[in-house]
Protein backbone atom coordinates (compact mmCIF):
# COMPACT_ATOMS: atom_id res chain seq x y z
CA UNK A 1 0.00 0.00 0.00
CA UNK A 2 1.89 3.37 -0.77
CA UNK A 3 1.49 5.46 2.10
CA UNK A 4 -0.69 8.29 3.23
CA UNK A 5 -3.37 9.49 0.64
CA UNK A 6 -2.72 12.88 -0.67
CA UNK A 7 -5.43 15.61 -0.98
CA UNK A 8 -5.35 17.99 -3.88
CA UNK A 9 -7.54 20.79 -2.78
CA UNK A 10 -7.12 24.67 -1.64
CA UNK A 11 -6.35 25.35 1.39
CA UNK A 12 -9.44 26.30 2.75
CA UNK A 13 -12.67 23.85 4.01
CA UNK A 14 -14.63 23.98 0.89
CA UNK A 15 -15.96 20.43 -0.25
CA UNK A 16 -12.97 19.09 0.88
CA UNK A 17 -13.34 19.59 4.62
CA UNK A 18 -15.79 16.85 5.42
CA UNK A 19 -13.31 14.63 4.06
CA UNK A 20 -10.86 16.12 6.51
CA UNK A 21 -13.38 15.27 9.65
CA UNK A 22 -13.86 11.85 8.35
CA UNK A 23 -10.32 10.78 8.26
CA UNK A 24 -9.48 12.65 11.69
CA UNK A 25 -12.50 10.82 13.23
CA UNK A 26 -10.42 7.53 12.22
CA UNK A 27 -7.11 8.84 13.35
CA UNK A 28 -5.81 8.42 9.56
CA UNK A 29 -2.84 10.26 9.02
CA UNK A 30 -2.93 11.81 5.44
CA UNK A 31 -0.91 14.78 3.43
CA UNK A 32 -2.20 17.89 1.43
CA UNK A 33 -1.06 19.87 -1.47
CA UNK A 34 -2.83 22.83 -1.89
CA UNK A 35 -3.68 24.59 -4.80
CA UNK A 36 -2.40 28.58 -4.39
CA UNK A 37 -3.23 29.59 -7.69
CA UNK A 38 -5.08 28.82 -11.10
CA UNK A 39 -1.67 27.82 -12.27
CA UNK A 40 -1.37 25.03 -9.84
CA UNK A 41 -4.82 23.95 -10.68
CA UNK A 42 -4.29 24.08 -14.84
CA UNK A 43 -1.13 22.14 -14.24
CA UNK A 44 -3.24 19.02 -12.49
CA UNK A 45 -5.60 19.91 -15.58
CA UNK A 46 -3.12 19.24 -17.67
CA UNK A 47 -1.46 16.65 -16.03
CA UNK A 48 -4.43 14.27 -16.83
CA UNK A 49 -5.23 13.09 -13.27
CA UNK A 50 -8.55 15.28 -12.76
CA UNK A 51 -11.06 12.55 -14.50
CA UNK A 52 -13.73 15.91 -14.61
CA UNK A 53 -11.15 18.65 -14.67
CA UNK A 54 -12.37 19.42 -11.01
CA UNK A 55 -11.30 18.80 -7.30
CA UNK A 56 -11.46 17.64 -4.68
CA UNK A 57 -9.00 15.15 -6.01
CA UNK A 58 -7.20 12.46 -3.63
CA UNK A 59 -4.66 10.29 -4.43
CA UNK A 60 -5.36 6.75 -2.14
CA UNK A 61 -4.80 3.29 -2.73
CA UNK A 62 -3.19 3.79 -6.29
CA UNK A 63 -6.53 5.63 -7.30
CA UNK A 64 -6.97 9.13 -8.01
CA UNK A 65 -10.99 9.34 -6.71
CA UNK A 66 -12.58 12.58 -7.69
CA UNK A 67 -15.94 13.52 -6.75
CA UNK A 68 -16.49 14.13 -2.81
CA UNK A 69 -19.20 11.55 -2.51
CA UNK A 70 -17.30 8.74 -4.22
CA UNK A 71 -13.66 9.35 -1.79
CA UNK A 72 -16.11 9.73 1.17
CA UNK A 73 -17.56 6.37 0.46
CA UNK A 74 -14.52 4.66 0.23
CA UNK A 75 -13.21 5.58 3.17
CA UNK A 76 -16.06 4.99 5.00
CA UNK A 77 -16.26 1.48 3.69
CA UNK A 78 -12.04 1.14 4.04
CA UNK A 79 -12.81 2.24 7.58
CA UNK A 80 -15.95 0.99 9.04
CA UNK A 81 -17.98 3.88 8.97
CA UNK A 82 -20.62 2.65 6.64
CA UNK A 83 -22.65 0.39 8.73
CA UNK A 84 -23.02 -3.04 8.74
CA UNK A 85 -25.41 -4.46 5.69
CA UNK A 86 -27.20 -2.70 3.32
CA UNK A 87 -30.11 -1.43 4.96
CA UNK A 88 -27.76 0.63 7.67
CA UNK A 89 -26.37 1.51 5.24
CA UNK A 90 -29.59 2.93 3.47
CA UNK A 91 -29.99 4.61 6.21
CA UNK A 92 -26.40 6.09 6.64
CA UNK A 93 -26.60 7.80 2.55
CA UNK A 94 -30.41 8.83 3.55
CA UNK A 95 -28.92 11.05 6.93
CA UNK A 96 -25.27 12.08 4.93
CA UNK A 97 -27.21 13.19 1.97
CA UNK A 98 -29.54 15.45 3.90
CA UNK A 99 -27.00 16.90 5.50
CA UNK A 100 -24.78 17.24 2.14
CA UNK A 101 -28.10 19.64 1.04
CA UNK A 102 -27.17 21.48 4.36
CA UNK A 103 -23.77 21.61 3.89
CA UNK A 104 -24.27 22.93 -0.06
CA UNK A 105 -25.45 26.19 1.41
CA UNK A 106 -23.06 26.46 3.57
CA UNK A 107 -20.06 25.61 1.00
CA UNK A 108 -21.76 28.66 -1.17
CA UNK A 109 -22.67 31.29 0.69
CA UNK A 110 -19.53 32.79 1.58
CA UNK A 111 -19.88 33.59 -2.45
CA UNK A 112 -23.07 35.19 -2.61
CA UNK A 113 -23.50 39.34 -3.44
CA UNK A 114 -24.42 41.44 -0.12
CA UNK A 115 -28.11 40.83 0.09
CA UNK A 116 -28.48 37.42 -1.07
CA UNK A 117 -26.00 36.34 1.69
CA UNK A 118 -27.85 38.06 4.22
CA UNK A 119 -30.94 36.42 3.03
CA UNK A 120 -29.15 32.47 2.32
CA UNK A 121 -27.77 32.26 6.39
CA UNK A 122 -31.28 33.13 7.44
CA UNK A 123 -32.45 30.25 4.97
CA UNK A 124 -29.67 28.16 6.44
CA UNK A 125 -30.87 28.74 9.94
CA UNK A 126 -34.05 28.03 9.35
CA UNK A 127 -33.58 24.67 7.38
CA UNK A 128 -30.98 23.76 10.18
CA UNK A 129 -33.96 24.89 13.04
CA UNK A 130 -36.90 23.44 11.58
CA UNK A 131 -36.30 20.45 8.62
CA UNK A 132 -32.76 19.40 9.43
CA UNK A 133 -32.21 19.35 13.54
CA UNK A 134 -35.51 17.82 14.13
CA UNK A 135 -35.34 14.93 12.15
CA UNK A 136 -31.95 13.99 13.57
CA UNK A 137 -33.16 14.70 17.21
CA UNK A 138 -35.98 12.86 16.57
CA UNK A 139 -33.59 9.66 14.81
CA UNK A 140 -31.88 9.46 18.10
CA UNK A 141 -34.79 10.11 20.41
CA UNK A 142 -36.13 7.19 18.23
CA UNK A 143 -33.78 4.57 19.56
CA UNK A 144 -32.50 6.16 22.42
CA UNK A 145 -28.60 5.14 21.03
CA UNK A 146 -25.32 6.72 20.89
CA UNK A 147 -25.02 7.24 17.42
CA UNK A 148 -27.27 7.11 14.80
CA UNK A 149 -27.31 3.68 12.75
CA UNK A 150 -26.25 0.91 14.53
CA UNK A 151 -25.19 2.12 18.08
CA UNK A 152 -21.67 2.28 16.57
CA UNK A 153 -20.08 5.79 14.59
CA UNK A 154 -20.93 6.57 11.41
CA UNK A 155 -20.28 8.94 8.95
CA UNK A 156 -23.65 9.83 9.25
CA UNK A 157 -22.51 11.30 13.16
CA UNK A 158 -19.33 12.91 11.83
CA UNK A 159 -21.13 14.70 9.18
CA UNK A 160 -23.81 15.51 11.77
CA UNK A 161 -21.05 17.17 14.05
CA UNK A 162 -19.50 19.03 11.62
CA UNK A 163 -22.74 20.48 10.62
CA UNK A 164 -23.59 21.81 14.22
CA UNK A 165 -19.75 23.22 14.53
CA UNK A 166 -20.50 24.93 11.40
CA UNK A 167 -24.48 26.39 12.34
CA UNK A 168 -23.00 27.44 15.66
CA UNK A 169 -20.77 29.59 13.63
CA UNK A 170 -23.96 31.69 12.35
CA UNK A 171 -25.81 31.47 16.01
CA UNK A 172 -24.37 29.96 19.48
CA UNK A 173 -27.13 28.95 19.93
CA UNK A 174 -28.68 26.79 17.43
CA UNK A 175 -28.92 23.96 18.94
CA UNK A 176 -30.36 25.26 22.36
CA UNK A 177 -33.73 23.11 22.00
CA UNK A 178 -32.31 19.64 20.85
CA UNK A 179 -30.78 18.13 23.65
CA UNK A 180 -29.99 14.61 22.07
CA UNK A 181 -27.71 16.64 19.55
CA UNK A 182 -25.92 18.35 22.11
CA UNK A 183 -25.23 14.86 23.32
CA UNK A 184 -23.90 13.59 20.44
CA UNK A 185 -21.75 16.53 19.75
CA UNK A 186 -20.19 16.49 23.27
CA UNK A 187 -19.68 12.19 23.15
CA UNK A 188 -18.04 12.57 19.49
CA UNK A 189 -16.07 15.80 20.45
CA UNK A 190 -14.44 13.86 23.25
CA UNK A 191 -13.41 11.05 20.88
CA UNK A 192 -9.56 11.71 21.68
CA UNK A 193 -9.07 11.61 17.12
CA UNK A 194 -11.50 14.41 17.22
CA UNK A 195 -10.29 15.84 20.28
CA UNK A 196 -7.30 16.41 18.78
CA UNK A 197 -8.54 17.57 15.33
CA UNK A 198 -10.48 20.40 17.20
CA UNK A 199 -7.32 21.85 18.60
CA UNK A 200 -4.85 24.63 17.34
CA UNK A 201 -2.50 23.06 15.06
CA UNK A 202 -4.71 20.49 13.18
CA UNK A 203 -5.72 20.17 9.11
CA UNK A 204 -9.05 21.81 10.34
CA UNK A 205 -9.97 24.67 8.34
CA UNK A 206 -11.15 27.81 9.48
CA UNK A 207 -14.26 29.83 8.55
CA UNK A 208 -13.29 31.14 5.20
CA UNK A 209 -13.31 35.16 5.19
CA UNK A 210 -12.72 37.78 2.62
CA UNK A 211 -9.55 37.19 1.63
CA UNK A 212 -10.21 33.08 1.11
CA UNK A 213 -13.49 34.11 -0.93
CA UNK A 214 -10.93 36.30 -3.42
CA UNK A 215 -8.21 33.56 -3.22
CA UNK A 216 -10.77 30.77 -4.41
CA UNK A 217 -12.64 33.16 -6.99
CA UNK A 218 -8.44 33.72 -8.71
CA UNK A 219 -8.04 30.15 -8.54
CA UNK A 220 -10.90 28.90 -9.99
CA UNK A 221 -11.81 31.81 -11.86
CA UNK A 222 -15.35 33.01 -11.31
CA UNK B 1 -40.16 -8.83 2.24
CA UNK B 2 -43.24 -6.18 1.43
CA UNK B 3 -43.96 -6.31 -2.27
CA UNK B 4 -43.46 -3.96 -5.39
CA UNK B 5 -41.48 -0.76 -4.46
CA UNK B 6 -43.53 1.87 -4.13
CA UNK B 7 -42.31 5.29 -5.87
CA UNK B 8 -43.44 8.61 -4.23
CA UNK B 9 -43.13 11.63 -7.07
CA UNK B 10 -44.92 13.74 -9.23
CA UNK B 11 -45.97 12.03 -12.85
CA UNK B 12 -42.42 13.49 -14.43
CA UNK B 13 -38.77 12.90 -14.78
CA UNK B 14 -37.24 15.32 -12.75
CA UNK B 15 -34.96 13.06 -9.83
CA UNK B 16 -37.01 10.05 -9.89
CA UNK B 17 -36.14 9.14 -13.38
CA UNK B 18 -32.79 7.27 -12.43
CA UNK B 19 -34.50 5.48 -10.13
CA UNK B 20 -36.75 3.97 -12.53
CA UNK B 21 -33.94 2.92 -14.97
CA UNK B 22 -32.03 1.27 -11.94
CA UNK B 23 -35.15 -0.55 -10.78
CA UNK B 24 -36.51 -1.09 -15.22
CA UNK B 25 -32.63 -2.16 -15.82
CA UNK B 26 -32.40 -4.73 -12.95
CA UNK B 27 -35.92 -6.51 -13.97
CA UNK B 28 -37.71 -5.24 -10.42
CA UNK B 29 -41.28 -4.30 -10.98
CA UNK B 30 -42.58 -1.22 -9.06
CA UNK B 31 -45.46 1.20 -8.33
CA UNK B 32 -45.96 4.32 -8.64
CA UNK B 33 -48.19 7.20 -6.56
CA UNK B 34 -47.71 10.19 -8.15
CA UNK B 35 -48.15 13.83 -6.64
CA UNK B 36 -50.64 15.71 -8.21
CA UNK B 37 -51.71 18.59 -5.88
CA UNK B 38 -50.17 20.73 -2.90
CA UNK B 39 -52.37 18.38 -0.87
CA UNK B 40 -50.78 14.96 -1.83
CA UNK B 41 -47.42 16.50 -0.83
CA UNK B 42 -48.94 17.97 2.64
CA UNK B 43 -50.31 14.64 3.12
CA UNK B 44 -46.97 12.48 2.83
CA UNK B 45 -45.29 15.38 5.07
CA UNK B 46 -48.20 15.06 7.72
CA UNK B 47 -47.78 11.39 7.72
CA UNK B 48 -44.67 11.65 8.76
CA UNK B 49 -43.23 9.76 5.58
CA UNK B 50 -40.32 12.46 4.51
CA UNK B 51 -37.97 12.85 6.36
CA UNK B 52 -36.44 15.89 5.10
CA UNK B 53 -40.27 16.95 3.91
CA UNK B 54 -39.10 16.01 0.53
CA UNK B 55 -39.56 13.82 -2.37
CA UNK B 56 -38.61 11.37 -3.83
CA UNK B 57 -39.57 9.00 -1.31
CA UNK B 58 -39.13 5.04 -2.37
CA UNK B 59 -41.02 2.58 0.02
CA UNK B 60 -39.18 -0.04 -0.32
CA UNK B 61 -38.30 -3.28 1.97
CA UNK B 62 -40.03 -1.85 5.27
CA UNK B 63 -38.05 1.40 4.39
CA UNK B 64 -39.65 4.95 3.57
CA UNK B 65 -36.07 6.07 2.08
CA UNK B 66 -35.78 9.74 0.67
CA UNK B 67 -32.53 11.41 -0.85
CA UNK B 68 -32.01 10.14 -5.02
CA UNK B 69 -28.93 8.94 -3.90
CA UNK B 70 -29.78 6.42 -0.92
CA UNK B 71 -32.33 4.86 -2.92
CA UNK B 72 -30.08 4.66 -5.93
CA UNK B 73 -27.25 3.05 -3.78
CA UNK B 74 -29.59 0.69 -2.01
CA UNK B 75 -31.22 -0.86 -4.87
CA UNK B 76 -27.88 -0.67 -6.84
CA UNK B 77 -26.45 -2.80 -4.27
CA UNK B 78 -29.71 -4.85 -3.61
CA UNK B 79 -29.43 -6.03 -7.33
CA UNK B 80 -25.40 -6.06 -7.80
CA UNK B 81 -25.19 -3.38 -9.50
CA UNK B 82 -22.68 -1.51 -7.51
CA UNK B 83 -19.37 -3.46 -8.74
CA UNK B 84 -17.47 -6.50 -6.89
CA UNK B 85 -15.67 -4.66 -4.17
CA UNK B 86 -14.52 -1.10 -2.83
CA UNK B 87 -12.44 -0.25 -5.05
CA UNK B 88 -15.16 -0.54 -7.78
CA UNK B 89 -17.67 0.95 -6.13
CA UNK B 90 -15.36 4.02 -5.83
CA UNK B 91 -14.97 4.06 -9.64
CA UNK B 92 -18.44 3.72 -9.91
CA UNK B 93 -19.04 6.48 -7.67
CA UNK B 94 -17.06 8.62 -9.24
CA UNK B 95 -18.31 8.13 -12.53
CA UNK B 96 -22.06 8.15 -11.07
CA UNK B 97 -21.17 11.33 -9.89
CA UNK B 98 -20.31 13.08 -12.72
CA UNK B 99 -22.94 11.97 -14.96
CA UNK B 100 -25.20 13.17 -11.82
CA UNK B 101 -23.34 17.37 -12.29
CA UNK B 102 -24.50 16.89 -16.02
CA UNK B 103 -28.15 15.51 -14.98
CA UNK B 104 -28.48 18.01 -12.29
CA UNK B 105 -28.40 21.00 -15.00
CA UNK B 106 -29.85 18.66 -17.56
CA UNK B 107 -32.72 17.87 -15.49
CA UNK B 108 -33.98 21.75 -14.86
CA UNK B 109 -33.91 22.27 -18.07
CA UNK B 110 -37.88 21.97 -18.64
CA UNK B 111 -38.04 24.23 -15.64
CA UNK B 112 -35.88 27.32 -15.81
CA UNK B 113 -37.69 30.45 -17.22
CA UNK B 114 -38.29 30.75 -21.18
CA UNK B 115 -35.89 33.69 -20.95
CA UNK B 116 -33.03 31.56 -19.52
CA UNK B 117 -33.61 27.89 -21.56
CA UNK B 118 -31.05 28.74 -24.45
CA UNK B 119 -28.35 29.42 -21.93
CA UNK B 120 -29.03 26.23 -19.91
CA UNK B 121 -28.99 24.88 -23.23
CA UNK B 122 -25.56 25.85 -24.39
CA UNK B 123 -24.44 25.10 -20.49
CA UNK B 124 -25.83 21.48 -21.38
CA UNK B 125 -23.95 21.23 -24.39
CA UNK B 126 -20.94 22.61 -23.92
CA UNK B 127 -19.99 20.60 -20.54
CA UNK B 128 -21.32 17.56 -22.20
CA UNK B 129 -19.42 17.69 -25.49
CA UNK B 130 -16.12 18.91 -23.82
CA UNK B 131 -16.36 17.76 -20.10
CA UNK B 132 -18.33 14.43 -19.56
CA UNK B 133 -18.58 12.51 -22.37
CA UNK B 134 -15.06 13.00 -23.13
CA UNK B 135 -14.00 11.13 -19.76
CA UNK B 136 -16.40 8.38 -20.42
CA UNK B 137 -15.23 8.02 -23.74
CA UNK B 138 -11.99 7.68 -22.58
CA UNK B 139 -12.50 5.29 -19.72
CA UNK B 140 -14.07 2.57 -22.64
CA UNK B 141 -11.17 2.76 -24.84
CA UNK B 142 -8.52 2.68 -22.21
CA UNK B 143 -9.92 -0.87 -21.05
CA UNK B 144 -11.86 -1.92 -24.04
CA UNK B 145 -14.17 -3.84 -22.03
CA UNK B 146 -17.95 -3.67 -22.92
CA UNK B 147 -19.26 -1.82 -19.91
CA UNK B 148 -17.07 1.12 -17.43
CA UNK B 149 -16.48 -0.71 -14.72
CA UNK B 150 -15.78 -4.79 -13.66
CA UNK B 151 -16.56 -5.82 -17.48
CA UNK B 152 -19.82 -5.99 -15.94
CA UNK B 153 -23.35 -3.90 -15.56
CA UNK B 154 -23.53 -1.75 -13.11
CA UNK B 155 -25.47 1.43 -12.08
CA UNK B 156 -22.75 3.70 -13.63
CA UNK B 157 -23.75 2.16 -17.35
CA UNK B 158 -27.38 2.80 -16.75
CA UNK B 159 -27.10 6.29 -15.33
CA UNK B 160 -24.67 7.46 -18.40
CA UNK B 161 -27.29 6.01 -21.30
CA UNK B 162 -30.13 7.31 -19.55
CA UNK B 163 -28.35 10.81 -20.10
CA UNK B 164 -27.04 9.86 -23.54
CA UNK B 165 -30.57 9.84 -24.24
CA UNK B 166 -31.30 12.47 -22.31
CA UNK B 167 -29.22 14.78 -23.99
CA UNK B 168 -29.56 14.06 -27.21
CA UNK B 169 -32.85 15.05 -26.83
CA UNK B 170 -31.74 18.43 -26.64
CA UNK B 171 -29.07 18.30 -28.67
CA UNK B 172 -29.85 15.98 -31.25
CA UNK B 173 -25.66 15.67 -32.99
CA UNK B 174 -24.29 15.30 -29.46
CA UNK B 175 -22.55 11.56 -30.05
CA UNK B 176 -21.53 12.28 -33.50
CA UNK B 177 -17.58 12.41 -32.05
CA UNK B 178 -18.19 9.75 -29.37
CA UNK B 179 -18.44 6.08 -30.68
CA UNK B 180 -17.47 4.07 -27.75
CA UNK B 181 -20.41 6.02 -25.94
CA UNK B 182 -22.87 5.28 -29.01
CA UNK B 183 -21.96 1.38 -29.03
CA UNK B 184 -22.80 1.36 -25.09
CA UNK B 185 -25.82 2.81 -25.47
CA UNK B 186 -26.73 0.31 -27.85
CA UNK B 187 -25.43 -2.94 -26.28
CA UNK B 188 -27.49 -1.18 -22.68
CA UNK B 189 -30.64 -0.94 -24.56
CA UNK B 190 -30.54 -4.24 -26.36
CA UNK B 191 -30.31 -5.74 -22.73
CA UNK B 192 -34.32 -7.03 -22.53
CA UNK B 193 -34.79 -5.50 -19.58
CA UNK B 194 -33.79 -2.54 -20.71
CA UNK B 195 -35.43 -2.83 -24.05
CA UNK B 196 -38.75 -3.57 -22.34
CA UNK B 197 -38.17 0.12 -20.65
CA UNK B 198 -37.30 1.81 -23.43
CA UNK B 199 -40.65 0.78 -25.31
CA UNK B 200 -43.92 2.70 -25.45
CA UNK B 201 -45.97 1.93 -22.02
CA UNK B 202 -43.62 1.30 -20.04
CA UNK B 203 -42.69 3.50 -17.06
CA UNK B 204 -40.25 6.22 -18.34
CA UNK B 205 -41.50 9.70 -18.72
CA UNK B 206 -41.26 11.43 -21.40
CA UNK B 207 -39.34 15.52 -21.52
CA UNK B 208 -41.60 17.57 -19.53
CA UNK B 209 -43.87 19.45 -21.78
CA UNK B 210 -45.12 22.43 -20.31
CA UNK B 211 -48.59 20.92 -18.54
CA UNK B 212 -46.01 18.77 -16.72
CA UNK B 213 -43.83 21.60 -15.88
CA UNK B 214 -47.08 24.17 -14.79
CA UNK B 215 -48.29 20.59 -12.74
CA UNK B 216 -45.52 20.49 -10.83
CA UNK B 217 -44.89 24.03 -10.25
CA UNK B 218 -47.81 24.40 -8.75
CA UNK B 219 -46.97 20.89 -6.35
CA UNK B 220 -43.96 22.07 -4.79
CA UNK B 221 -44.61 26.21 -4.51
Amino acid sequence: MAGKPLFHYEETRGRMESVRWLLAAVGVEYEEKFIHTNEDLEKLRSDGVLMFQQVPMVEVDGMKLVQTRAILNYFSSKYNLYGKDMKERALIDMYSEGLADLNEMFILYPFDPPGVKEANIALMKEKATHRYFPAFEKVLKSHGQDFLVGNKLSKADIHLVEMIYNMEELDANIIANFPLLQALKTRISDMPTIKKFLQPGSQRQPPVDEKGVLKARKIFKF
Amino acid sequence: MAGKPVLHYFDGRGRMEPVRWLLAAAGVEFEEKFLKTRDDLARLRNDGSLMFQQVPMVEIDGMKLVQTRAILNYIASKYNLYGKDMKERALIDMYSEGIADLDEIVLHQPYIPQEEKEANLAKIKDKARNRYFPAYEKVLKGHGQDYLVGNRLSRADVYLVELLYHVEELDPSVLANFPLLKALRTRVSNLPTVKKFLQPGSQRKPYEDEKCVESAMKIFS
